[in-house]
């Protein structure tokens, strides 16, 4: 008896784990079918240009004061960070260094793409969701417009193209957050400091930054719109959308991170 | 004008039968007035009909081509043809009335930007509806928003037009306005039509053709004064909206199983 429980509850587990697999891998296809008709959208008259401006309006300027807020602070805290741990090898002089590259190469895109994808990534699926709940989708066909071309692809295009721009800002503001900390809370010597930040910093380690976030911005906007086509029943479902939206994209920030960083350096 | 063929359509949601194998035929330039209780699936023929929802099974001709065989491409084509009115308007809540009246219009170009504000004019006047362009949805009442659904509907002047409940939430004056703008898309303009109504007094006056649907399929098809004298129990139930009949007989078979104290056997069993 006690057994024949235990196999079954290995059974289901196995099963349970059987079909969310599944499940994922259907809905990664999905992801890339929903991708697919976006080139083809693309390719077709009439251009979505007006439409494209407007969603780049809503990601990047309506983006730009959370994510500097954030990479200010990302930069003031790596340098109190690395300052108090680089006390006590006496190479206080490599902060400088230190806020640079980790802000350009990586602290600057990844905290701007989960930005993004709380605040963007929610808007983009309850926006969709909520027209997916209230037939306006169905609205749409009926009036001679593909959903996917009019909705999703001047979302995808915007924040691809807009993401790498607010990283630039971002940068920009943490690594001047990392100077103001050293040089006025820490007492570290400013033509030094500045002059350290410029010295191993490398065009590449700005521009696969900039890599990094047009791909964040292309899986956040590609993922939302996903989920909030798919919305269903009701203000729940636009919830449930929302929040599947958010976690898948903020995932495939940090997941597609790290594999782009193994690839790029 | 298209005629519209349905033979056997059949729609499944889960095991849930909705549609199940219909036959209807919609001749072309005639008013067909599809009347059934609520949730008997009248929303979902229509939506099958334009091919926002596949079908399981069965053939829908439109004109002679067969609907369920399109893939979306095509279907994109036939679609120009429709103009629809939804239960709940569904207008676009991020767009104004104006913009909302105009949509087919501009992504069509059919006509030049200057002419299209005198098109929306028009057409919002055809629906009694006066100096509302610039509101947004959310500022209309109801029965405004249905309306304003109906003008972006005949906006670009389709030859075939669904109207789901067209009447449905407006008082009885402007519920009349809109038999009689039915009525004259239809007289003028030959427009093939399916309209949704449980309002009997409208589908008698804008009705070629009555169509009852219950139980997923078809059961009569007549004229309005045949079906307002009909024989099947069912239809006439219906039709004099009486609480007793066929229709409501499995409920109250179901309400005296449990009165009887049937209803303690199905609590033993929980
Ligand atoms: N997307 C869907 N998923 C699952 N079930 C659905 C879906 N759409 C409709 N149904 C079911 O199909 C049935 C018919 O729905 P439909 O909206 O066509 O009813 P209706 O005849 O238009 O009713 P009403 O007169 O109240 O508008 C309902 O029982 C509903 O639960
Ligand atoms: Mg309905």
């Amino acid at each position: 008896m006690a057994d024949e429980r235990k196999k079954n509850g290995i059974s289901l587990v196995l099963e349970h784990l059987g079909t969310t697999a599944y499940r994922m891998v259907e809905e990664l296809g999905n992801v890339f079918v929903l991708f697919l008709q976006c080139v083809t959208g693309l390719v077709r008259p009439p251009s979505e240009f007006r439409n494209i401006m407007k969603q780049m309006e809503e990601v990047g300027i309506r983006s730009l004061p959370v994510v500097l807020v954030t990479a200010m602070f990302t930069g003031m805290v790596l340098a109190l960070q690395s300052w108090s741990g680089f006390q006590r090898f006496q190479a206080t002089h490599f902060v400088g260094s230190v806020v640079a590259l980790s802000i350009t190469r990586e602290l600057g895109p990844v905290f701007a793409g989960l930005m993004v994808s709380g605040r963007v990534g929610a808007a983009m699926a309850a926006e969709l969701g909520t027209m997916k709940v209230t037939e306006q989708i169905d609205a749409l066909v009926t009036l001679a417009t593909n959903p996917v071309k009019y909705l999703v692809l001047p979302r995808v295009i915007a924040a691809t193209a807009v993401l790498p721009v607010l990283v630039i800002f971002a940068d920009f503001v943490g690594i001047l957050g990392g100077y103001f900390v050293a040089v006025y809370l820490l007492g570290a010597n400013p033509y030094l400091y500045v002059n350290k930040t410029y010295q191993y910093l490398t065009f590449t380690d700005i521009y696969t930054g900039l890599i990094k976030a047009a791909v964040f911005g292309f899986l956040i906007a590609l993922i939302s719109c996903y989920n909030g086509f798919n919305a269903e029943g009701g203000a729940q479902g636009v919830g449930r959308a929302t929040t599947r939206a958010v976690v898948a994209s903020s995932m495939a920030v940090l997941v597609s991170d790290y594999f782009m960083t193994s690839f790029m350096f | 004008m298209p005629t519209i063929e349905i033979r056997g359509l059949t729609k499944r949601f889960g095991n849930k039968v909705v549609l199940d194998g219909l036959d209807l035929t919609v001749p072309g330039g005639r008013n067909t007035v599809v009347i059934g209780g609520s949730g008997t699936g009248k929303s979902v023929l229509l939506k099958c009909v334009l091919g926002l929802l596949r079908a399981d099974e069965g053939e829908i001709r439109i004109g002679g081509e067969d609907v369920m065989k399109m893939d979306e491409r095509e279907l994109v084509r036939v679609r120009r043809r429709f103009g629809m009115l939804f239960q709940g308007a569904a207008l676009f809540d991020s767009m104004n009335v104006e913009d909302n009246v105009a949509f087919a219009l501009r992504r069509l170009h059919k006509y030049p930007e200057r002419q299209i504000r005198n098109v929306v004019e028009e057409k919002l006047a055809m629906v009694g509806l006066y100096n509302i362009q610039s509101l947004m949805p959310s500022e209309l009442s109801g029965g405004m928003k249905k309306r304003v659904g109906l003008a972006r509907a005949i906006a670009s002047e389709p030859e075939i037009l669904l109207y789901d409940e067209p009447t449905t939430g407006l008082d009885p004056i402007m519920a009349d306005v809109i038999n009689e703008l039915i009525i004259r898309l239809r007289v003028s303009l030959g427009v093939t039509s399916i309209s949704i109504t449980h309002d009997m007094k409208s589908a008698y006056k804008i009705a070629d053709h009555i169509a009852m649907l219950y139980k997923g399929k078809i059961i009569e098809v007549a004229t309005a004064e045949e079906i307002r004298h009909s024989t099947n129990p069912v239809v006439s139930q219906f039709v004099e909206g009486r609480a007793q009949g066929p229709i409501t007989a499995e409920h109250e078979e179901f309400i005296r199983f449990v009165r009887r104290g049937g209803g303690s056997g199905v609590q033993e069993e929980q």
